[in-house]
């Protein structure tokens, strides 16, 4: 029993380490903003992970930005916009859609939608190509006796 | 013929996605564009390093093209464009204002009596709030900021010859012909 209380314990280690490196203790519903906030951001030190992921001390400092903007009442909107004002688009994880970023937002969509347009068209062509008409009778006398010269006909029907 | 081009096709393609693969590979993902250029400097107000009781704001440069860069002691690739800064203030070639991003004042002041101290004077922002506001994420950074405190270009790491020569250079030149705005 003692165990496996030590061993539930050992779970909360992780949230002392955190407690360590955000400096004041938001309510609930505010921390999960700020965990929130963080995570669609990019951290421009270490540019694969997220404000919330990253330990670079950019990270932090930008995370407690965060927790002190959102204990001010701001909005996420407001804070996500202090962010890009002075990190520009690429901060965003989440691209806004506008004129440099049309490309990316509408390309893959376009190529789908090309893709579906080559292969509808490419059935079409086929189906046009293929004679679904059945044998006349002369024809098929003609197979007949094609085969049975061969002498492969060994089943004939 | 048609059906020849047809084939030529996936070619294209290819073609066309080396050209841009070939592109990213001379594109340095750590130099995201700056959204400051063309944007006011933000105002700051802080005590300089080595006269604490004295303070230096952006405004006090008002008329003047010049730099502001962003330095620490830890930091790496400071001592790599360090040299050509100390050349280029022994040649007063544009005035130097340092930011000393997230130092100790102690250890950033040994640092410029080690390796030379080529600043018109640096403040100091411990606490790396007023980096924040400048959108510093890899020190050194460098803008120029023109007569009117606009920031008109931003060097991500060190200032290199070649950097100095052919962008910065020219762009000083420039600017200090045009006169400072009436305001």
């Amino acid at each position: 029993m003692r165990r496996i209380l030590a061993l539930l314990l050992l779970g909360f280690l992780p949230l002392l380490a955190q407690a360590s490196t955000e400096p004041t203790m938001l309510d609930p519903v505010s921390q999960k903003r700020l965990v929130d906030l963080s995570a669609q951001l990019r951290c421009l030190v270490c540019q694969n992970q997220s404000i919330a992921e990253s330990n670079a001390e950019l990270a932090v400092d930008l995370r407690n930005q965060i927790n002190e903007q959102i204990k001010l009442g701001r909005s996420d909107k407001e804070i996500v916009d202090f962010m890009v004002t002075r990190y520009g688009d690429f901060v965003l994880y989440r691209p806004p859609f506008k004129a440099t970023t049309a490309l990316l937002w509408i390309g893959p969509i376009a190529l789908l939608l090309l893709a579906v347009l080559v292969f509808y068209r490419t059935l079409v062509s086929r189906r046009a190509r293929v004679d679904e008409r059945p044998l006349t009778d002369a024809e098929r006398a003609e197979t007949q006796r094609m085969l049975a010269s061969t002498g492969q006909n060994k089943n004939p029907s | 013929m048609r059906k020849a081009l047809i084939y030529l096709l996936p070619l294209a393609v290819f073609l066309i996605v080396a050209v841009f693969l070939l592109r990213g590979l001379w594109l340095n993902p750590r130099e995201v564009p700056s959204p400051f250029i063309d944007k006011p400097a933000p105002m700051f107000s802080l005590a300089q390093l080595t006269q604490p009781e004295a303070k230096f704001s952006p405004a006090d440069m008002k008329g003047q093209v010049w730099l502001l860069n962003v330095w620490a002691s830890w930091c790496v690739a400071c001592r790599q464009e360090h040299p050509l800064l100390v050349e280029l203030s022994k040649r007063k070639a544009v005035p130097i204002i340092g930011l000393n991003y997230k130092d100790k004042p102690d250890a950033a002041k040994g640092w410029l009596a080690q390796w030379g101290d080529p600043y018109d004077l640096s403040v100091k922002d411990i606490d790396g709030r007023i980096g924040i506001e400048y959108g510093v994420y890899g020190v050194p950074e460098t803008f120029v900021i023109d007569k009117n405190g606009v920031i008109r270009f931003k060097q991500i790491g060190p200032i290199t010859e070649e950097i100095w020569q052919k962008k910065m250079l020219p762009l000083l030149d420039e600017l200090r012909k045009t006169g400072a705005a009436a305001s």
